[in-house]
């Protein structure tokens, strides 16, 4: 394909412009016109099969009863619950594990920036970078193992008489879900903050230290304001994944707790109640809408926080 | 460095008790690093542990000897390789050629690359795969690799990025002139010129896909096929000990292959300099 444009190319390049133009056939023009289109055809093609019309598709169905009839029965169950609160939870969920997360990871990520061990520091990258991608059945096993009934920590605190279980505290619940998320979500946020923290200037220190700043006033005045548009945009990308997040929830609680996501699996696997699909395909389009929104936003946080970061 | 240099400012400043404010940040440090340390790795030892143990919490390899021999493992572990190899060459031969075009011929388009394969990190896979099952046809959803067909979609944003910043740091247009100048047509431009230095991109990216694929759960519970995940989080039921096994040794050959595949990067690289500089 390419290999035609640049010979044509090539043949014609001796010729005089002008004149060029009308040896060259018809056909031949519209070809080399739409030969940059043709090339990234198949990509765009492909995304527009695997992403358009999937989207479309949850729409359309979101959209129709259970005979395909256009209905908006679906998006209106949306309001009452069970689905209501699989929202509310979701959003509170993702709220908790992007706000406690995003703090412990600034934490995380300043403790190790300013540390003067580069070993530290790298090993810290490494280990950010595998951590962030862990989830699913290797995590639910992985907590099982150490907060489960019999997991090695539970076992460890009941020889310093703390009982878990009569503290009110269950691995398989929606707190326990809440402590599995942050071994991802942490690791996620030093892997966002780092580069801003290294945006921080030294000079900016020295310089506010040399007016007679004391280290409060330049975290109010300059350390707080230049980081804050990262760290939400951060958080905001901490909400998104825990928001979006199945696999761990489902297998960690076998579908009981009550998620948006949770609910989509269950109406879908549970082909007794056939005709609920439709309602499955109405949850999806909620939590799409809510994803597009907290996208949207961390666009307009990043654009911010670039200004600082050169 | 910098922090060095502040540090040694703030202490020449008349400070009425430098010992002091120095030594505190250096206790919270440790704590912090500790706290941190214990909460990652814990959960890793536990999980090994429970996993070498026997039903009476003693060391005992049975776990891992009888996997094997369990109902549908092979099966799930086969379907789950397949999967993979076939994603990552579908989504090498899909984003590839069509990076490096943009690269050459279309830089206005790269925003719009960039902007599609962002998109499945905004859209999750339980809404995606929803959204699949409904529009792909019969003869499709029939067939285990529609999963791959969906998992190249997944890997985009990784491997775009990839290949994206790999041929950012080259000089793609000099070099594909100069092979081309030289005589050599498109083909051999891009297998002996261009791939060679991509090297490093394309690494990163199939490393990416290959655990992607090989992790990946949502999509293929959904879709009802049993790849290795789905397998693992079924069999919790009969035997969590074997369960466990299989899913810590899943997590230490992914982490194996990956820091194989990246050292023989690096000792080849090495070894090409050394060459280059006799």
């Amino acid at each position: 394909m390419t290999d035609g444009a640049l010979s044509s190319t090539l043949t014609s390049a001796p010729g005089v412009p002008g004149a060029d133009v009308n040896v060259v056939p018809t056909w031949r023009r519209l070809g080399r016109r739409l030969r940059p289109g043709l090339a990234v055809a198949p990509f765009l093609l492909y995304s527009f099969l695997g992403l358009g019309l999937p989207i479309l598709a949850v729409v359309d169905f979101a959209f129709r009863d259970p005979a395909g009839h256009l209905t908006s029965a679906n998006v209106r169950l949306m309001a009452h619950n069970p689905y209501l609160l699989g929202f509310k939870n979701s959003i509170i969920l993702a709220a908790i594990t992007s706000v406690v997360p995003g703090v412990l990871g600034v934490i995380l990520a300043y403790t190790i920036h300013t540390s003067r061990s580069g070993l530290l520091r790298r090993l810290v990258a490494t280990a950010s970078g595998v951590l962030a991608n862990f989830g699913g059945i290797n995590l639910t096993f992985m907590f099982i193992a150490t907060i489960g009934s019999t997991g090695l920590l539970s076992v460890w605190l009941t020889y310093l008489h703390i009982n878990l279980t009569s503290l009110g505290f269950n691995l398989y619940s929606f707190y326990g879900v809440v402590v599995v998320y942050m071994y991802f979500q942490i690791p996620l946020m030093v892997l966002v903050i780092t580069p801003a923290l290294a945006g921080l200037r030294a000079s900016w220190r020295e310089a506010a230290s040399n007016m007679g700043a004391s280290p409060w006033r330049y975290w109010r005045h300059v350390g707080i304001p230049v980081l804050m548009p990262s760290v939400l945009g951060g958080m905001l990308l901490l909400f998104g994944s825990a928001f979006a997040a199945y696999a761990t929830a489902e297998t960690l609680t076998a579908g009981t707790v009550t998620l948006a996501p949770i609910q989509i699996g269950n109406l879908l696997a549970g082909n007794a109640i056939s005709g609920q699909v439709n309602v499955g395909y109405a949850i999806g389009l909620g939590m799409f809408v809510v994803l597009a929104i907290t996208m949207v936003l961390y666009g307009l946080v990043r654009k911010r926080a670039s200004k600082w970061l050169r | 460095m910098a922090s060095l240099t502040v540090e040694a400012l703030e202490d020449l400043a008349a400070d009425p008790a430098p010992r002091r404010r120095r030594r505190r940040p250096r206790v919270w440090r440790g704590l912090i690093l500790f706290a941190a340390a214990a909460y990652f790795i814990l959960p890793i030892f536990a999980a090994l542990r429970f996993a070498f143990q026997n039903d009476s919490n003693q060391f005992s390899l049975y776990a891992v000897r009888a996997i094997p021999s369990q109902v549908g493992f092979t099966a799930a572990f086969v379907l789950s390789l397949k999967l993979a190899f076939s994603t990552l060459v579908l989504t090498l031969l899909l984003m590839v050629p069509t990076t490096i075009y943009v690269h050459l011929r279309l830089p206005r388009m790269r925003r719009v690359l960039e902007f599609i394969t962002i998109l499945p990190i905004v859209i999750p896979p339980i809404v995606l795969i929803l959204g699949v099952l409904r529009a792909a046809p019969l003869w499709l959803k029939s067939s285990p690799y529609l999963l791959s067909l969906v998992y190249v979609v997944l890997s985009m944003p990784f491997v775009y990025r990839s290949i994206d910043s790999g041929l950012s740091a080259i000089d793609l247009r000099t070099l594909v002139e100069a092979s081309r100048s030289l005589g050599g047509n498109w083909v051999k431009t891009m297998w002996r010129v261009v791939m060679p230095n991509l090297r490093a991109g394309l690494l990163s990216a199939s490393v990416l896909t290959l655990a992607l694929v090989l992790g990946e759960f949502t999509m293929a519970s959904l879709d009802l096929w049993t790849t290795l995940p789905v397998w693992i989080a079924q069999f919790q039921q009969v035997d969590a000990h074997i369960a466990t096994a299989v899913a810590m040794l899943s997590l230490v050959g992914t982490w194996l292959l990956i820091t194989v595949i990246v050292s023989l990067d690096r000792s080849e690289s090495r070894r090409s300099r050394r060459r280059m500089g006799q």
